[in-house]
């Protein structure tokens, strides 16, 4: 184990010593190299999924209306279960349900939890600041509207994905998209187009694990950290190699107690988080109500926006589907290990997730930036830049507290979706301790190329990946709607008969 | 008049002689001693992703890892001429222990005192202070 961690340290700086060197060459920053040499390579990719069509005279991409008019069907195909099922979904995670026999097992909370830490990161903190920048306060309206319809998308998923799991005789369980698009649709006698469907997924999966996952989470914790220190702002891919290092501590070197120390950090510091974004709106209530009044306005008749409504209403959807991941597939793959005596019990946990994710901590986010009145159109401060802005103009020293949360939740995220990616990998060539260590540097290099490049094309491309495991997830999705059904009847039907019901009870 | 000795095991000395200790009270009562292993696990900590899709697994190991530790024990306890039982549970130490000596109407608890000071006991939440709050049924404490 040691000699890998020393080979993949010699690869991190020869990787950043020959871009030092080129950097002698030319009059160019070694973060300007390093992007010039891949925006060739992602911008193609950008504007293929990104293929947008003018509605009322703005580009809309086609994508986000995918993902919105997925989480609208399955809200009323399942009777929005969201609400319907809200309190049921309290119940389980509080383990209401939960069969002593079972201890030791992983519990509905357990899952949660796990599959939140890859969600919850900088999407919330600084791709609010991105929508809120691009789309006005009024993006928030369509962001907690698209977080509520989402919850319905993850319940589909993640039902699907307990259901169809795959559990070997050493007692390990994978499940996920590349899973249930594999064994669902074959069931329905689609077997070519299930794998087809399951492939496209894992290819993108390990996109968006190196996109959103990744680069995203790199650049952004990258930018505030510059933020506080101007004087490092052109060394990004230094702040990258270490990233990477300590990330590939964990993932190759196997030091899980890293790990460990992060994830029990990570909630705390989103506690934190959410705890000062309440005492900011407390300090400042006199502007609660200017506050949604601009984000009711701003929703349906914005004014400095580019685009109008359509314009904030993209920003918003976009925003909320990059943050809490619904029908993206992402989250079946964490709650799929779950201990349950019924597939639609997850269901009913992960509904919680974009409801967590969005509806509260996204929205604490752009209520801050709203109160605040920060938010000035065209002034180039978006992101997490923003967000900093906003917070630092009730606590001064709030930056450092951000920067601090930043690092921590993009190095969480990255460990959540260096699994997801790692996991799609596997799906497509096989397990393997050669095969895993290739995908494991591939990783971390694009932690380097991350935090090198401007926000603009790390968003674009890592949006750009996110939103294409949509594309083979949901036409899986529509196809297996109907085995959900089928298996939230038998659920509901159980748990009139008390076959199913609250231990203890 | 057939008592149950309900004895916290964990295969440490302190543990051993608590079972020793049980023992001996058994034996003028015709008892039963019940060893009851814990393994620490809480519904609510926090797992990564790999530990979540191995978990099924690890607990699967760990409970037959226990399984060996307690057999032989139980073994000992037999040959002495003593009734035994065995348990092996997930959960909260302190916990269980209440839970099972209810459960089972044990009529006496048995825990070995790891000797900790007392502060570190404080910080650390010492099994034996938790249940000499707690427990249902006398409570001795094998030095």
């Amino acid at each position: 184990m040691r000699r890998l961690i020393l080979a993949l340290c010699t690869l991190a700086f020869t990787f950043a010593g020959s871009a030092f060197a080129q950097e002698n060459a030319a009059a160019l920053t070694v973060d300007e190299r390093i992007s010039a040499s891949v925006r060739p390579f992602l911008d193609p990719i950008v504007g293929i999924i990104f293929f947008s069509v003018p509605i009322f005279g703005v580009d809309f991409p086609l994508i986000v209306g995918w993902l919105i008019v997925a989480a609208t069907v399955f809200t009323l195909y399942f009777g929005f279960i969201q609400f319907r099922g809200f309190a049921h979904s309290i119940s389980i995670v509080k383990g209401d349900y939960l069969d002593p026999k079972d201890a030791g097992e992983v519990t509905p909370f357990q899952a949660l939890t796990t599959a939140l830490s890859g969600t919850v990161g900088l999407g919330n903190i600084a791709g609010v600041g991105v929508a809120v920048y691009l789309g006005g306060p009024g993006a928030t309206f369509w962001m907690i509207l698209a977080g509520l319809l989402g919850m319905a998308s993850k319940f589909t998923e993640c039902t699907l994905g307990v259901h169809y799991r795959n559990e070997y005789p050493d007692g390990s369980v994978s499940g996920g998209p590349m899973y249930y698009l594999s064994k669902g649709l074959a069931e329905q006698n689609r077997a070519a187009l299930g794998k087809f469907l399951a492939v496209f997924f894992s290819i993108c999966c390990i996109g968006g694990a190196l996109g959103g996952g990744n680069m995203f989470q790199a650049n952004q914790s990258f930018a505030q950290f510059a933020g506080i220190f101007p004087a490092i702002e052109d060394f990004g891919w230094l702040f990258g190699v270490v990233m990477a290092v300590l990330v590939g501590i964990v993932i190759i070197g196997g030091i899980k107690s890293i790990a460990r120390v992060t994830e029990k950090v990570v909630p705390s510091m989103a506690a934190l988080y959410v705890g000062s974004a309440l005492v900011i709106i407390v300090l400042n209530i006199g502007q609660v109500p200017a506050a949604f009044d601009a984000i009711i306005t701003g929703a349906f008749a914005p004014t400095a926006v580019a685009g109008g409504v359509v314009g904030a209403l993209i920003q918003g959807f976009k925003r909320a589907a990059f943050s809490n991941e619904a029908g993206i597939g992402s989250a079946a793959i964490a709650h799929s290990a779950v201990q349950t005596k019924h597939p639609a019990t997850e269901g009913y946990v992960a509904l919680l997730e974009p409801f967590i994710d969005t509806v509260v901590i996204c929205t604490m986010t752009s209520l801050v930036i709203t109160i605040t009145g920060v938010w000035e159109p065209d002034s180039g401060v978006s992101g997490i830049a923003l967000t900093s802005q906003a917070f630092s103009s009730n606590f001064a020293g709030f930056k450092y507290v951000l920067a601090v949360a930043a690092i921590l939740f993009a190095f969480s995220t990255m460990l959540s979706w260096s699994y997801y990616g790692m996991k799609a990998w596997t799906y497509l060539v096989g397990e393997g301790k050669v095969k895993e260590l290739l995908f494991k540097v591939i990783f971390l290099v694009f932690i380097v190329i991350g935090s090198s490049l401007g926000l603009g094309p790390v968003i674009d491309f890592s949006d750009a990946m996110i939103f294409a495991m949509s594309l083979g997830n949901v036409i899986g999705l529509y196809f297996l709607m109907g085995k959900v059904k089928e298996l939230v009847n038998d659920y509901n039907a159980k748990r009139k008969s008390g076959e199913i019901r609250k231990i203890g009870v | 008049m057939k008592e149950l000795y309900l004895v916290g095991f964990d295969d440490t000395a302190a543990s051993r002689r608590a079972v020793d200790f049980a023992v001996e009270r058994a034996k003028g009562t015709e008892g039963t001693v019940l060893l009851l292993y814990v393994l620490e696990w809480s519904p609510y900590s926090f797992l990564t992703n790999e530990e979540i899709a191995e978990r099924k697994g690890r607990r699967r190991e760990e409970l037959s890892r226990a399984e060996t530790l307690v057999t032989p024990a139980a073994e000992k306890v037999r040959t002495a001429g003593v009734d035994c039982e065995t348990l092996v549970r997930f959960g909260n130490a302190a916990e269980l222990i209440c839970e099972i000596a209810i459960e089972r109407s044990a009529d006496q608890i048995l825990v070995g005192r790891t000797g900790d000071s007392p502060f570190k006991g404080r910080l650390l939440g010492s099994l034996v202070v938790n249940l000499a709050q707690a427990a249902p049924v006398p409570l001795t404490v094998v030095p």
